[in-house]
Parts: structure tokens; sequence; C-alpha cells
């Protein structure tokens, strides 16, 4: 259980912060494209009979390369770049599992999370990307902040914009994979979003915004994996719900005109 | 007299039309070049080349004496404010924070209060950039441009779409950077009578470069104003 917990808050801090990036960059959707593209990693090492998450990482890190990649040379908007990797991830995934036979019970903790269940080592690895993606954060935050806000002024400065947009994929697709655990393929992108959504109404600057997305996010994990553990239920659907009860709440205290910007 | 910027003989095609054909020209230190010239004359596409954001070009480009396509150096000494800075509107950055992108080092932190009091914005420190004025926003680009202390300011028609007010301030701002601050200004824009008053160099530019010199000498032949005011008078009809 204080495994769920800390992990649990790791990974909050973790999706809150790069998620801010994607939803600015309005990649909001990106999360659940790579989240949807390791399910295909995922049935990969099922079936090959390694630790399912290694191989996660590995493809979902090469299509969130890819699709960026193919996005910049071909075109492509970013929603259409998006679906397709969305839908060749799942496909490839649901072609392997009839290819192996089907394998019921493992699948479905990776669709839906497992985050009770998560072991010693799997909480060290939680902590650790963790802690290498907020230090990288940390020294990259004028870069990273500066080429989401207007990449041609970033550029005019001198920031290596591109290499910069491929950091954050490559982040997004640790983060992602590394979430998996928590709240499971299907629902990743809710941590991705609905916090930074719901704090970006606050009209806050930057720093303030990421420090009310990280408290939402922490506030919905830790109450997630405490509600779920007492009453017996699924921890993804409680957390998400959770977030999801946060941001109509501020809809709502927007709505009144209680949110005096500023 | 120090260069700052030698242009020598820059050709920009693009499929289907020649968007610079054979421009040459210099900028020298403390100068206040005005480039003028109807929309699509190629002025933002030579901003770009000059930004490195464009490196399809053909000729050379030098900032203090170095070919541009050799290092990008020379960025840090230079400001650049973009004509409509895009970003979303609800963008969480106050005024601070958007000045602060622009700062290189992070020990010189005070100087963002210092550039935002020079600017008269300092009252909107905390204030979110998507919330202000066409006005005050241009003001926030010039002090995010500024910030860095840069030896040269390229501001692209900053004019558009902003009250009178506004206008005339960012209009004392900038003559005092040029003729205090000895600040070089390379600035693109619509308005010849402004262009008459602040600079003290002209460029006319369609495609080709129609003349470079003095403004004095510019304002003084009938032939070109005319041109260059029925050109920007048909432009403005044309906008509204």
């Amino acid at each position: 259980m204080h495994r769920a917990l800390i992990s649990g808050v790791a990974i909050a801090i973790l999706c809150s912060v790069i998620g801010l990036f994607l939803v600015l960059r309005r990649y909001s959707l990106f999360g659940d494209a790579i989240a949807h593209s390791s399910f295909g990693g995922i049935a990969l090492g099922l079936m090959a009979g390694v630790y399912p998450l290694w191989t996660a990482y590995g493809v979902s890190l090469a299509s969130a390369l890819i699709i960026t990649k193919i996005k910049k040379k071909y075109d492509i908007s970013g929603d259409a770049a998006i679906a397709v990797l969305l839908s060749s991830g799942i496909a490839v995934g649901l072609v392997i599992i009839g290819i192996s036979g089907g394998f019921t019970i493992d699948i479905f903790s990776f669709l839906f999370g497992s985050i009770l269940l998560v072991s010693v080592n799997e909480t060290i690895l939680i902590l650790s990307l963790t802690g290498i993606i907020l230090i990288v954060v940390l020294l990259l935050y004028r870069q990273l902040l500066y080429s989401t806000f207007n990449e041609e002024q970033a550029k005019v400065s001198g920031i290596p914009v591109e290499k910069i947009n491929y950091l954050i994929v490559f982040m997004a697709g640790l983060t992602v994979v590394t979430s998996i655990q928590l709240v499971g393929v299907l629902l990743i992108s809710a941590l991705f979003v609905i916090p930074n959504v719901t704090a970006i109404m606050y009209g806050k600057g930057f720093k303030s915004t990421a420090i009310l997305s990280i408290s939402f996010s922490i506030l919905s994990v830790v109450l997630g994996i405490l509600i779920s553990y007492i009453f017996d239920i699924t921890p993804a659907g409680t957390i998400v719900l959770l977030s999801i009860g946060l941001f109509t709440g501020t809809m709502g205290i927007k709505s009144m005109g209680l949110l005096s910007k500023n | 007299m120090l260069k700052i910027v030698e242009i020598d003989h820059l050709n920009v095609k693009y499929p289907d039309v020649k968007a610079l054909d054979d421009v040459s020209f210099s900028v020298n230190k403390g100068d206040f070049l005005g480039i003028i010239g109807p929309n699509g004359a190629g002025k933002s596409t030579l901003f770009a080349s000059m930004l490195r954001l464009n490196t399809k070009y053909e000729g050379t480009i030098k900032f203090f004496g170095k070919d541009i396509r050799k290092s990008k150096d020379y960025l840090k000494e230079i400001g650049y404010v973009p004509q409509k800075p895009i970003f979303e509107k609800n963008f969480p950055a106050t005024v601070n924070d958007v000045v602060r992108m622009g700062l290189r080092k992070e020990s010189d932190v005070s100087k963002i209060d210092e550039i935002l009091q020079q600017l008269w914005i300092h009252e909107l420190s905390n204030r979110l950039i998507g919330e202000l004025s066409g006005g005050q926003q241009q003001r926030v680009f010039i002090a995010k441009a500024l910030v860095n202390k840069p030896k040269l300011l390229i501001l692209d028609e900053p004019v558009a779409g902003i009250d009178q007010q506004s206008i005339d301030l960012f209009y004392s701002i900038l003559r005092e950077l040029n003729s205090k601050q000895k600040i070089t200004i390379i600035w693109s824009s619509h308005d010849l009578d402004a262009v008459n008053q602040l600079a003290n160099h002209v460029a006319c530019l369609n495609r080709t470069l129609f003349f470079h010199g003095e403004s004095d000498e510019f304002f003084e032949n009938d032939e070109l104003v005319k041109k260059y005011s029925e050109a920007s008078m048909q432009e403005h009809m044309h906008h509204h």
C-alpha cells in the first residue's frame, strides 16, 4: 500500500509536469497515442516472455520519435499523426495477442493499471525515472518553456528548438510507460491533461500553474488509491473520476465568477 | 564606420516567385534603418533569412563581420520583435515569465524589473500576457528583446492593429533606444511619416532594392516618396 502511494505521487508529479508542456503545445492526445502504441510493445513482451514494460519502453519511444519525424517531414497535422500512431499500436497488439492465442489476465493489468500490486523494483524504477526527468526539466526550464511558447522566437534567441522538441517527446514516452502501472494504457491521457487544464483555468503564471496542476494531480492520485483500497474498486477509474471532479468544480467556481484573474 | 550587417547579393526563390532578387545593403553601428515596401515585398523573407529562420538563400549575410551560415553566436547580440507574436491565448505566462524567457543568464534577473520600468509596463508584471491589449503586448515583446541589452534591434512592422496612443509611445521608445542607448535598429514599416521622423536611413524593398540611403535623400526625392506613399495608401485601402 505505501509503495502504491509513493509510486502514485511520483507518477502524479511527472505526468502533470510533462503534460503541461504537451497541453500547451496542443499535443494533448500525444500521451494517449504513445500509450496505445505501448500496448503493442506490451503484447510483444508477453509473447516473447520478456518483462512487458521493457518492450513497451522500446516500442513507445521508437514510435514517439518516428511520429515526430514523419509529422515534420511530410507535414501531416498533429492530430492526424496521433490518430495513426494510436490505432497502429492497438492493431499490432491485437494481432500479436491473436497469434499467441491470447493472454487474458496480464493484459488487463496493463490496460487498466495495477498500482496496488507495484513491486519494490518497480517503485525504485518509477522514483529514479521521475527524479531524472524532473532534473532535466529544471535544468532546461527556460528552453522548454520558450520553445513551447513560441518556436520561432525561441529559434531566433538561439535555442535548439528541434532538439528540445525531440527531448519533450522522448520524456513523454518514458513518462507514459512509467505511468501505465498507475492508470493503465486507456486512461493515461487523463493524468497528462485534466490536472493541467484545471490549473490553467486559474489564470496564474507558469510556475504557479505547474504547482497547482501537481497539487491537483497528487490529490486525486492519493485519494483515489485510498478510496479504491478501502472500497475495493479499481484505482485507475477512481483517480480519473476524482481529477474530473476537480476539473468540473473549477469550471463551476469559474462560471460563478469567483476566479478573478490576479 | 563599424558594419553591423552586410548583405551581399541575397536571392531567395520560392517555387513560383522570386521573393528577393539580388538584394545588397549594409547597416552601420548606430543606424536607424527603416525598410519600406508593400505587402509581399519580401520584408519578412529578408528578416527570416537574417535570423536563420530561412536558410534557403543564395548570397551572403554577415553580422558583425561573420557569415551567419557559419555560426549562430550573433543571435546573442540581437533583439527581435516579430510582427505579431503568436501564442496560445490562455498560455499561463505572466509578463514577467515572458520577459524572463528572453533572459540568457538567470543571474541577470534584476534586469527584468529594470527593462519593465523603462518601458512603463512594470505594473503589468504579474498579469497574464494573453489578457493585455495589443499595445501592451508589443511593449512586453520589446522588453523581452531588450532584456539582454542587444547591440541590434530588429522589428517587423510591429504597429499593425495597435491604437494610436500606444504607437506614439512605441515611437518615442524607439527614438530613445537609438539616440540615447545607441542601439542600432532595423525596422520594417508601412508608415512613411513615422519612418521620416525616426529613421536616419531608408531602404525601399519590393522584391529587389529600389533605394537604400540616407533618409533625407529619400524624402527629398518626391517621385520615390509619391510611389511609396501610393503603395502604402493602396495597402491601407486594401486593409479596410
